[in-house]
This record gives structure tokens, C-alpha cells and sequence, in this order.
């Protein structure tokens, strides 16, 4: 690099600079771990308290309750479906559409994207879209109305719009000589060349679905529960029990228990796979706001 | 034969300009096949609820729907500006927001300019990395934790804090409306922090080393260069992105205030998206709710345009 003459304010600065961001990874991940080893400790000694860095009593008591727990895994079933039907078809409509725009002499293609970039700062609200799905559409308690409502997104549409005008043109033109409609084009030619970007995109959408609570809360029913709005309802069950500030002995031990190991299964695909896929998290973000 | 093919091609010219719209379509039906699907999903999805918005001046009865429900003009909004409660949640709205806007905009931008600063690579993009996993991870999970860690009995975070003495033994600081706020701010700092600074974090990767070299040869030391190199390059981020917040002021977050939200602290928890919802979806009154959500999207639309107009008067950025 170039010639080091730091002071010492400098050197001060980037020690301190150091120190905090190191804090900060530390505040980042604690809760994480505390979660986790409060979970594989033995309910009762946890309720002690005092869980910090290490579990005392390591149990898998725990997850063995969880694990066993039909509505949960019920749950854990309605959430891997969603994620997986709901982000396959959102990454394809989605893609569609933005291909589709991305050519010049599409008809009506400014109308189209106006009226998409309207949607980003106009919308009808929670009632309305309420009204529209629950009883217009009649979606409620079917499990089209976790996929439905989530197939297109503006904001992912115009992400994967700059990542397709950049495609040569030449690839297409070679392949129309050929004979192939744009259908089989975009088939067979631009998904697979457009790989990240609809990594991407399908990264965006599974994590929404994988989390998502509060349209199963709305449309779901008694058997489309999802994972996180089991735990939501853990949770909210809980606050009334802890504060209620009495002992309540052995149950209110194992809710708080159960809670945590549901947290744990709930959280860990998101948190294992992250190391490996958070560059396409950002990647989605910077291809977006190159073109803003 | 030349004059001929002259004027068959001069004819050619001038019909092409009319083909038939019909047959442009035809042409590209395929393209239009990959389009149009979203274009209907749109007009159903978001127009359609849009439209909806007419039951804040009617009297909506699921019966009659959107359009024949009886006509009641403004007497939702009358009836909304002398309500105490929601008078209370435009009060708490801006409240939080202006508080999350005051802590929770510098901070990814104070992080953005610590790790540019940072010498050692690695460190820096694992401490990067990190910093935006809390924005993957849900609320639920978010809120989970803060009753874990804070239990005064058990958890972790509470036992520091009443070893440091900032708080009693018996302090239920989730269920305290007087932590509630400060609590709401600081959650949504750790979880946004990371996220948010990715977009100044590449505003400032963008600058030209140039002219860092400028300010060394010119004799300015560390501080001087943050001062007078970083910050102006990222000036322009800086003032879009404050105006899109302070339009979404109106907003306040209703996963978090809703899984934060007991009964404890119901009063500091009710904001505007959370009183239309109750309103709404919880007692039935569906033009009730649709009109808060109205003044909610009215007012957030006149704050982007207010915010706009003036940082183009006294910055000359603007959003559009």
C-alpha cells in the first residue's frame, strides 16, 4: 500500500475502530448462540437462569418434544412447500415479464412498466388486499393464497430487467435464424445464462416465504400454519405467561424451552446456509441500485 | 423497372408506419404470452385493492363489495380526527419513526465509513458479512430472543444489565411501556444495521482513489480525508435515502410492533398501521381501517413530496 505514516490518534483510531466492529460482531451473533445453547441445556436447570456462554446441563429434551409435536412438523411441511412451489414460480413470472419488457419493440412496454412503478408507491393497503383475497378471490385457507399473491414483485422485476438488457443480442439473433420462438428462447437460452441474477431473486423469495407468518395468520387456517407463526403463537402465549411475573413452575420451564428449540429449527436453515449464499444477497442489491 | 421499384418501396414505407396494431401484437405473441401474465397479476393484485380504497368513504358491507356498498362521504375522517385513539397512534407513529430516523439512518452509515476504514480485509468483509445476517432472519425470531435475553429471572441480557445497575432485579423491561420505545429503536438498528449499509458501503467503494492520494500529497491526515473525501461522495445516497425514510415515516414497522406489542404495552405499541389493522381486520370495521390506511398513505405520499421538494431547494439532490 502506500507509505504508513500514522500518527498516534491514528493508530488510536484504528484500534478503537477495530475493537467496536468486533463488538459488533459480537452483539450480531450472541443471540444466536445463547439461543442455542439455552436450548440444548436441560429445561429445568435453565430455568435457573444464569445460561451464558456455555449450556450447564446439555439435553436434547428439548427437541425431542419439538420434534415429535404433529403441528409442527406440520408446519415445518406447509413452509418447505411454500418455499419451494412459491419461489419457483415467482422466479419464472417474474423472469417472464422482465424479459418480455426488456425488449425494445415489445407493444404497450412503457405502459407495462409504469403501471408497475405506480405499484411501488401507491397501494391499496392491508384491508382492501384483505378484502380482495379473502372474500373476492375466496383464497382463504387454501394454501394458493401463500403463492398467489407473492408471484411478482416490481422491485425483483427490475433487477432482473437490467441483468437482461445486458445480454448480447447476438446469443438471440443466432438463435431465431435457427427457427426458435422466444418462448423456446427464453427457455432454453436466457434462463440458463441468467443464472445469478435468478439465484438471486429466488433467494429473496424463499427467505420471504421460509418467514413468513402473517398471511398464514390472515388466509391460513388450522392446516396451512407456517413455521414462523407457530412460533409467533409460542411466543405471544409466553409473554402472557412471563408476565404474569408467577411461578408457574415446571409448565412455564417447558414452553420457554420449547420455544427455543423451535426457534432453533425454525432459524437454522436460514442461519446455515447463509454463509454460503450471502454474496447472491448482496449481488441483488447492487445490480439494483446501478441502474437507481 | 427502376421507377417501379422505387414507388413499391416508397408505398412500403408509408403503410408500415399504419400495420395494423393487430398484427404487431400477432407478431409478438410470444413475448406478449411472457408478459402479459404479470400485467393481469398487477391489475388484480394491487389495482384492484387500489380501486378498493373507495370503501373509506363508503359504509362497506361484504354483501354489496366494493362498489355498491352505501355511499357515507367523509364521515369516516370525521369521525377518525376526534378519536383519542387515533390521535394516540399518529402520535406514537411519529414518534418512533422520528426516533428510529434519528438513530437508526446515521448508524449503518457511521458502520459503512468504519469498515472502509478498516485495514485488514479479511476482518472486514467477515464483520460485513455478519452485520446483514439479522436482516434474513424474522421479526418473529427477533422478538423471541429480547423475551429470552431479557427475562429478569434467566436472561443473559438482563442479568449484565442489572450487574452494570441500570436496571432493578424485578425490571420486566418487556413489559415496561416506559423501555417499550427505546427497545423498538435499538432491535431495529441491529437488524437493519448491516443491510442498510451495503448501499453506502458501495457509494463509498466508488470513490476515486485519486482522490484520497490528492488529500495524503495535500498533508490531510485520516480524519480530514473521512471529512472531506467520504462524506461528500456519499452525500448523494445520503439525501435520497433520507428522503424515502422520512416518506416512510408514516410507516413504523407493523411486524415488529405487533410481535412486540402485549398487553402491557398495548398504548406505546399502537401506531397507525397497527390501529388499521385492529380496526379493520380485528373488530370488522373495514372503512374504518381502509380510511386510517388512507391518512396513513396520504400523509406518507405529501411527507416524500414535501422531503423531496425541499432537499432539492437546499441540496440539489432530489429523487425526482
Amino acid at each position: 500500500m502506500n507509505a504508513v505514516h500514522r500518527t498516534t490518534g491514528e493508530k488510536l483510531f484504528d484500534a478503537v475502530n477495530v475493537v467496536l466492529l468486533l463488538l459488533l460482531a459480537f452483539v450480531t451473533l450472541y443471540p444466536f448462540y445463547n439461543i442455542l445453547i439455552t436450548s440444548l441445556n436441560d429445561p429445568a436447570d435453565a430455568a435457573r437462569g444464569g445460561i451464558t456462554f456455555w449450556p450447564r446441563v446439555i439435553s436434547f429434551e428439548n427437541y425431542k418434544m419439538v420434534l415429535q409435536d404433529e403441528s409442527l412438523t406440520g408446519a415445518f411441511a406447509v413452509t418447505v412447500l411454500r418455499t419451494i412451489i412459491g419461489t419457483a414460480t415467482a422466479v419464472l413470472f417474474t423472469a417472464a415479464f422482465s424479459y418480455g419488457v426488456s425488449k425494445p419493440e415489445l407493444l404497450g412496454r412503457k405502459l407495462f412498466l409504469i403501471l408497475a412503478i405506480i405499484t411501488m408507491y401507491f397501494s391499496g393497503g392491508l384491508i382492501p388486499q384483505y378484502l380482495l383475497i379473502a372474500q373476492y378471490l375466496h383464497l382463504k385457507g387454501s394454501f394458493m393464497a401463500y403463492i398467489l399473491p407473492n408471484l411478482f414483485s416490481v422491485f425483483n422485476a427490475l433487477i432482473m430487467l437490467t441483468f437482461f438488457r445486458g445480454i448480447p443480442k447476438e446469443m438471440e439473433e443466432s438463435a431465431k435464424v435457427d427457427g426458435a420462438n422466444e418462448l423456446t428462447i427464453f427457455w432454453r437460452l436466457i434462463l440458463p445464462v441468467s443464472k445469478p441474477v435468478l439465484a438471486t431473486i429466488a433467494l429473496y423469495n424463499a427467505v420471504f416465504h421460509w418467514n413468513s407468518w402473517f398471511d398464514a395468520m390472515l388466509y391460513g387456517g388450522e392446516h396451512l400454519r407456517t413455521l414462523q407463526q407457530i412460533l409467533m403463537q409460542i411466543i405471544s402465549s409466553n409473554s402472557n405467561v412471563s408476565l404474569m411475573a408467577s411461578n408457574l413452575g415446571m409448565k412455564a420451564v417447558t414452553a420457554e424451552s420449547v420455544k427455543l428449540a423451535t426457534m432453533v429449527i425454525t432459524t437454522l436453515p436460514i442461519v446455515f446456509s447463509y454463509p454460503f449464499l450471502q454474496k447472491y444477497f448482496v449481488k441483488g442489491i447492487m445490480i439494483g441500485s446501478v441502474k437507481g | 423497372m427502376e421507377d417501379l421499384s422505387l414507388a413499391v418501396k416508397a408505398r412500403a414505407t408509408r403503410e408500415s408506419g399504419r400495420i395494423h396494431i393487430g398484427k404487431r401484437f400477432w407478431a409478438q405473441r410470444y413475448l406478449m404470452i411472457l408478459t402479459l401474465p404479470a400485467v393481469v397479476w398487477l391489475i388484480i393484485f394491487h389495482y384492484v385493492p387500489m380501486y378498493g380504497i373507495i370503501i373509506a368513504f363508503e359504509e362497506y358491507n361484504p354483501v354489496q363489495g366494493f362498489t355498491f356498498s352505501p355511499w357515507v362521504g367523509l364521515d369516516n375522517f370525521k369521525e377518525l380526527f376526534i378519536d383519542p385513539s387515533f390521535m394516540d397512534s399518529v402520535l406514537n407513529t411519529l414518534k418512533i419513526s422520528l426516533l428510529k430516523l434519528l438513530f437508526g439512518f446515521p448508524a449503518p452509515i457511521l458502520l459503512a465509513i468504519m469498515l472502509n476504514e478498516l485495514r485488514a480485509q479479511r476482518l472486514k468483509k467477515v464483520v460485513q458479512s455478519l452485520s446483514y445476517l439479522p436482516y434474513f432472519i424474522s421479526w418473529v425470531f427477533v422478538v423471541g430472543f429480547m423475551y429470552t435475553l431479557l427475562d429478569p429471572r434467566t436472561g443473559a441480557l438482563s442479568g449484565l444489565l442489572q450487574w452494570l445497575g441500570f436496571i432493578s432485579s424485578d425490571q420486566l423491561l418487556m413489559g415496561d411501556p416506559k423501555t417499550f420505545t427505546t427497545l423498538v429503536v435499538i432491535s431495529e438498528v441491529w437488524k437493519n444495521i448491516g443491510w442498510n449499509s451495503i448501499i453506502f458501503l458501495a457509494a463509498i467503494a466508488s470513490i476515486d482513489p485519486q482522490l484520497y492520494e490528492a488529500a495524503t500529497v495535500d498533508g490531510a491526515g485520516r480524519f480530514r480525508k473521512i471529512w472531506h473525501v467520504t462524506l461528500p461522495a456519499i452525500k448523494p445516497t445520503v439525501v435520497i435515502l433520507l428522503i424515502l425514510n422520512v416518506g416512510g415515516l408514516m410507516n413504523a414497522n407493523f411486524d415488529q410492533l405487533f410481535l412486540m406489542k402485549n398487553s402491557m404495552t398495548q398504548d406505546q405499541a399502537n401506531v397507525l398501521s397497527i390501529y388499521s389493522y385492529e380496526m379493520g381486520l380485528v373488530l370488522g370495521r373495514f372503512s374504518y381501517g381502509t380510511a386510517v390506511g388512507l391518512f396513513q398513505s396520504v400523509v406518507a405520499f405529501l411527507l416524500m413530496l414535501g422531503a423531496n421538494y425541499s432537499s432539492r431547494k437546499i441540496t440539489n439532490e432530489s429523487l425526482f
